[in-house]
């Protein structure tokens, strides 16, 4: 069972993030389970969803404690929450900034070993959408850092659910993401 | 207003005897294959006015739909006097929920119809003033707001009598009911701004609103058949004195119906769309005084001497009725 | 057809398969995205031959209902938490006049203090209603209850609610398999109603009913639910003979064969309760879990044979009654009377507190033990609620 964690601010779209996730995971085949962590939907306010993935049908339903992955789509939680809460050794973190590990202070914050990946998702989504919508993006990231679901079940999941013309401003902006996750693999492999 | 051209040959009354009409012209009364929607049997009081207006209305209504009608009724007076169990005096499809509920109840089976392709069958619904103006507020302004296809119909005796005649939002000003007691500083009702149904139900803009009393019966059954020809959400407010509720006796009961129109209190009219466009005039106007001093409900208004203050209050409300709604006249 | 869907949307989408005639609700979180996903169907003309009514509150919904069903249409609607509660009269109407009306229930705490989450106080409180309950595990089930609700409705003329956890069912995404309209029609056949409002043969429906015969009228009413449980077992053995699935029914038990110590729960925390006994089981516990789907009509019975043997069963309620404790309790101990079995009493999840599997496992491994009270509140803070309680003690 793989759990990922995805925190943002309401209106960043971070349960749309989950529901594509999911949907990107059942259309390559195994089990997925999504759900956000349920507030008074407030613009702004810290909002959590939730994605489990499992080759077997997955029953348990607490909101990921330990996960196994961190979507941070908006960096400036993590002077507020303790977002990394949790992060098992060996674990995932992507986030969205345009700043470096450094300059997020990341070493204070992170304790276990972990795969990172930084990424200007928001400047991606505005070059490729024209909207400086993340969540899609942040998606080509995991695929590129997790490779649990390939690029083309996100790409069929944002397809699923968007209309054509969004759709391909999420997917372009997803692979452009990928690459560059796979570049910055490679760079500091 | 139904209006008929007949050849008068009693003079000095206005009584014309229905052998004069034609006979789509006649009450459905008249008719004796006519439904006898509220069938002899039930347990209203001696004089009720509700059981008169009730019977008169679904008869016209089963007229006017050709027998294709369902019934909806609310908690009240006229729901438990006919039907008790196991008997009934119900000749049409009829059901009884809850209180507060019967518009949407009827709308519910308006719905249904609709659902079903079923275009012929019509819906009325009926309550009394507290299932009407009170508790079945909510629910009527709902159906009115989206124009379901339902006729309701309120029978306003004026307190819910059912229970004992405690008092209403339509319990006039200054009657006296068993929580608004003739004693104190103010005896009975107190004046509060009221809840005037027609004209929130004409605020609604629906395709037809109109007051009736069970002094006019024909008035009351070209009423219904003028509201069955029209589709969307209708409403009828009917004026029908309680003997019991009212102090008044049984053989009265349309008596003061009569006086309620003539005084000018109960005005009487129709309106389409949110507009009047017609209006009952008092053919003999009576001060209040003549339709009050008949309720006991209103004695504490003349004993020991007449309340000069609260009589004159009601007469000016009965005035601006009569200007308002242009009750003098042609 | 299997799809990857948000648990509100499936349930849409199945209540539109049995083709209800007439739709009516009023919108309450977290029940909201089943009526938007219906009002949908009906308006782009998916979902033909239903009107979909916007009443002005959950009682005119329930209204609306009463009316519809009364007419011979199949007849549907959702609520939840204060919505139900404000229905109240009418859910009673609606059993009493044997209208086999289909209502979810997106389980939510009742306030005051408001709070929108999930637990099982909202349908709990219409137990004794007349209406039958059936919880939804998960949210295949949850499809899947409904379909299986309007056939036991209509073949027993009574309501049925079907409950599925507010939030964590139905905003949730998982697979499920949803059947087509066509599908459904093979199982489901058209409503005919016992008896309804007809022109051609009129009848009186809720006349008053007085002390010489109300007595009478409520225990054929008693007797009817007790019959209905052969019923929802009947409707749910024909469901797996068409869908191929087991769903649905009066309970099921999971890993209890030679359990020592049972669970016994309802709703979506039976899931997670497997994954926790089957963690104790791998460290060599003897314990398993009985999942309720019927909690109205209660299967005395069944619950009965599933608890056979063992030494103790633990009870997880998400709802509670006040001053008392368990509500579920009741009906198992009166099941389980003269067999033996100790029984035990966790409350847990009120208002949506996350029921933890690390929670569950400490409490568990201590419940073997029996080496917890009678009735548990999980996861309380113990120490606010004790300064709490000194507090208003001293100021009484």
């Amino acid at each position: 069972m793989f759990q990922v964690r995805i925190h943002g601010r309401g209106g960043q779209g971070v349960v749309t993030a989950a529901e594509l996730l999911a949907v990107a995971v059942f259309d390559g085949g195994k089990h997925a389970q999504a759900f956000p962590s349920f507030g008074s939907e407030r613009t702004g306010a810290p909002v959590v969803a939730y994605c489990r993935i499992s080759d077997h049908e997955i029953r348990a339903r607490e909101p990921i404690m330990e996960p196994d992955v961190l979507i941070i789509q908006d960096a400036s939680l993590i002077k507020q929450i303790d977002v990394f809460a949790g992060l098992q050794p060996r674990g995932y973190v992507i986030i969205n900034s345009a700043e470096t590990a450094e300059e997020l202070q990341l070493a204070d914050k992170i304790k276990v070993p972990h795969s990172l990946a930084i990424l200007p998702a928001t400047e991606l989504a505005l070059t490729h959408l024209g909207r400086p919508v993340p969540n899609a993006v942040l998606l080509g990231a995991f695929s590129a850092l997790t490779g649990v679901v390939p690029l083309e079940a996100v790409a069929s999941a944002i397809n699923e659910k968007f209309k054509p013309k969004i759709a391909a401003g999420n997917v372009a902006a997803a692979t452009a993401a990928y690459e560059y996750v796979m570049n910055q693999v490679a760079t500091h492999a | 207003m139904s209006t008929t051209q007949v050849k008068f040959y009693q003079v000095g009354s206005f009584a014309v005897g229905n052998r004069l009409l034609r006979d789509d012209e006649r009450s459905v009364q008249s008719d004796p294959d006519r439904t006898n929607a509220l069938t002899s049997g039930h347990r209203a009081c001696q004089g009720c006015g509700e059981a008169l207006g009730a019977r008169y209305a679904l008869d016209a209504a089963m007229r006017a739909t050709n027998d294709q009608l369902i019934a909806v009724n609310a908690t009240g007076c006229l729901e438990v006097f006919s039907t008790p169990y196991p008997e009934s005096s119900w000749r049409v499809a009829w059901l009884h929920s809850l209180f507060g509920n019967a518009p949407a109840v009827a709308t519910g089976v308006a719905a249904a119809l609709k659902a079903k392709g079923n275009t012929t069958t019509r819906v009325v619904a009926q309550g009394g003033d507290g299932a009407t103006v009170d508790i079945g507020l909510g629910p009527l302004s709902g159906m009115f707001e989206r124009n379901d296809d339902v006729l309701y119909i309120c029978y306003d005796n004026e307190a819910y009598m059912n229970t004992g005649v405690q008092r209403s939002g339509a319990t006039p000003p200054a009657a006296r009911t068993a929580t608004t007691q003739a004693v104190g500083k103010q005896p009975g009702n107190l004046f509060g701004q009221g809840k005037y149904l027609p004209k929130i139900a004409m605020a609604h803009d629906i395709p037809y609103v109109a007051t009736a009393t069970i002094a006019d019966l024909r008035d009351l059954e070209a009423k219904v058949e003028r509201a069955m020809t029209m589709r969307g959400a209708r409403y009828l407010h009917v004026l029908v004195p309680c003997p019991l509720g009212w102090g008044s006796a049984s053989a009265d009961t349309i008596k003061i119906a009569r006086l309620a129109t003539q005084s000018g209190l109960f005005p009487v009219f129709e309106a389409i769309n949110g507009e009047v466009v017609a209006s009952s005039k008092i053919r003999h106007r009576v001060a209040v005084d003549e339709y009050l001093k008949l309720q006991a409900r209103y004695s504490h208004l003349f004993s020991p001497q007449r309340n000069d203050q609260v009589i004159d209050h009601l007469q000016r409300i009965a005035d601006k009725n009569i200007e308002r709604y242009e009750l003098m006249g042609e | 057809m299997l799809r990857q869907v948000e648990g509100s949307k499936a349930v849409a989408d199945a209540v539109a398969a049995c083709q209800p005639e007439v739709i009516c609700a009023y919108p309450i979180s977290p029940q909201t995205h089943i009526v938007e996903g219906l009002s949908q169907l009906v308006k782009d003309g998916t979902l033909p031959n239903c009107e979909f009514i916007n009443v002005e509150s959950e009682f005119a919904a329930m209204s609306v209902a009463i009316g519809s069903s009364a007419t011979g249409a199949r007849t549907y609607t959702a609520t939840a938490s204060q919505g139900l509660l404000y229905m109240v009269e009418a859910v009673y109407n609606a059993s009493g006049l044997g209208l086999p009306i289909v209502m979810t229930v997106a389980n939510r705490a009742i306030g005051g203090p408001i709070n929108i989450w999930n637990d099982h106080s909202d349908s709990m409180s219409q137990r004794d209603s007349g209406w039958l309950q059936l919880y939804a595990e998960n949210n295949q089930e949850a499809v899947d209850l409904h379909i299986q609700a309007f056939r036991i409705a209509e073949e027993m003329s009574m309501p049925v609610m079907v409950c599925m956890d507010g939030f964590i069912l139905t905003h949730a995404y998982e697979q499920v398999d949803i059947p087509t309209t066509d599908e459904v029609k093979a199982f489901l056949p058209p409503f005919v109603p016992r008896q309804h409002l007809d022109p051609a043969e009129p009848v009186s429906i809720g006349a008053m009913v007085g002390p010489e015969s109300f007595m009478e009228v409520k225990y054929l009413a008693h007797q009817r639910m007790i019959d209905s449980a052969a019923k929802v077992q009947e409707v749910a053995k024909d469901f797996e003979a068409h869908f191929g699935r087991k769903t649905g029914g009066l309970l099921r038990s999971y890993r209890t064969e030679g359990a020592e110590t049972i669970v016994l729960a309802l709703g979506s925390i039976i899931g997670t309760l497997k994954d926790v006994i089957d963690e104790l089981q791998l460290d060599g516990k003897s314990i398993g879990v009985v999942g309720l789907t019927s909690f109205r009509p209660f299967p005395y019975e069944s619950v009965a044979a599933a608890l056979k043997g063992a030494k103790r069963v633990i009870i997880l309620e998400k709802a509670f009654s006040t001053g008392t404790g368990g509500i579920v309790t009741q009906d198992v101990a009166r099941a389980i009377e003269g067999m033996g079995i100790k029984d035990f009493t966790v409350i847990a999840g009120l208002g949506g507190r996350p029921i933890t599997i690390s929670s569950l496992r400490n409490y568990l491994t201590n419940a073997m033990a029996e080496n917890i009270d009678r009735l548990t509140f999980l996861d309380l803070e113990i120490d606010t609620v004790e300064v709490e309680i000194n507090k208003e003690r001293a100021q009484r």
